[in-house]
């Protein structure tokens, strides 16, 4: 593996490693999530879904993806 | 006699009984439960999507949003910084504009903190969203909320959880003289009867999550809910006698022998 290539991220508070050129779309296919029923932030931005297979990620970069649980 | 709707931000619904999503065994006991109890409007939190193990069950395969409509709620944050991100991430979720604002002010009693309250209520009001909102059940604060564009007046029985019931009839009362507002009583009901007395106070709703959630037989008692928020909404459009202190027969004395 070509560490060059690799950056770190954060998602949802746990550090990751993925490729260089990773973009937030990849992200939520890695994780296997369908994309209509979560949220997304970047950096405390909310992102626009429309838009994330466009914005790829750099090292240091939080992501995070909610979606709704049980609650009172 | 006119139609008894129940009607939130312009939007009708059939059932006064407002049920919460969190605290059940399991997502099918929860779904069960509220099908059971005939809400069709449940509250949901938002948190981080569990990324280490993916086959967790989601709610909303449980839940089909398209059916019963999710109201975003706000569990959980402390500052109006925490609950607007709250709010805005639910709505970017897929659209969700009517939510459930509470913001809590110590952990111990989750009362809620009425300044940062009123705030997130003014700006979520400014961002298009319709706020039903949890407070205590305070008439000029109350009065406050709906002068700063809140949707429905939410204010607790009780402590959240607690299952100790109405505390204050008199508030709610008041609150409910002075409010053309949806008034939905939400936190502390333990048990049906207090439900329908929430209702016979004049409210409008009442949201209900533990005394369901934890009862021993949960679908039983969701149905318990459903007909004492019925019946309490019924007797208090049926209009009650007057109390009075002595008896009045209600057999005629007419051709006693």
């Amino acid at each position: 593996m070509n560490k060059k290539n690799k950056i770190k991220i954060i998602v949802n508070g746990k550090q990751i490693m993925v490729n260089a050129k990773f973009s937030i779309k990849n992200v939520i296919d890695k994780l296997k999530m369908p994309i209509s029923k979560v949220a997304i932030e970047l950096n405390r931005e909310i992102v626009n879904k429309k838009n994330i297979n466009k914005i790829f990620l750099k090292t240091g970069d939080k992501v995070e993806i909610v979606h709704f649980i049980g609650g009172g | 006699m006119k139609k008894d709707n129940f009607i939130i931000a312009n939007k009708k619904f059939s059932s006064r009984l407002i049920v919460g999503t969190g605290k059940y065994k399991n997502m099918l006991e929860c779904a069960q439960a509220i099908k059971t109890s005939g809400a069709d409007i449940v509250t949901v939190a938002v948190r981080r999507v569990n990324i280490s193990d993916k086959s967790k069950p989601r709610l909303m395969d449980f839940i089909d949003p398209k059916k019963i409509t999710y109201l975003p709620n706000t569990a959980g944050c402390f500052t109006s910084k925490e609950a607007l991100r709250t709010l805005r991430l639910a709505r970017e979720i897929g659209g969700w504009k009517l939510v459930k604002l509470e913001v809590l002010g110590e952990k111990k009693n989750l009362f809620p903190d009425m300044i940062e309250t009123l705030k997130s209520t003014e700006i979520l009001t400014k961002e298009g969203f319709k706020v039903m909102v949890y407070c205590n059940d305070d008439p000029l604060m109350a009065r406050r909320l709906e002068n700063a564009g809140a949707s429905a007046i939410m204010p607790l029985a009780a402590p959240i959880g607690s299952g100790l019931g109405i505390q204050n009839k008199v508030n709610l009362k008041i609150i409910r003289k002075q409010t053309k507002l949806p008034l939905i009583v939400d936190a502390g009901i333990g048990q049906a009867s207090e439900a329908a007395e929430a209702m016979e106070l004049g409210c409008d709703g009442v949201l209900v999550n533990t005394a369901i959630a934890k009862a021993k037989y949960p679908y039983q008692m969701a149905e318990a809910m459903k007909l004492a928020v019925k019946a309490g909404r019924k007797s208090f459009i049926s209009g009650r006698i007057k109390p009075i202190l002595f008896g009045s027969a209600s057999t005629s004395n007419k051709g006693i022998i």
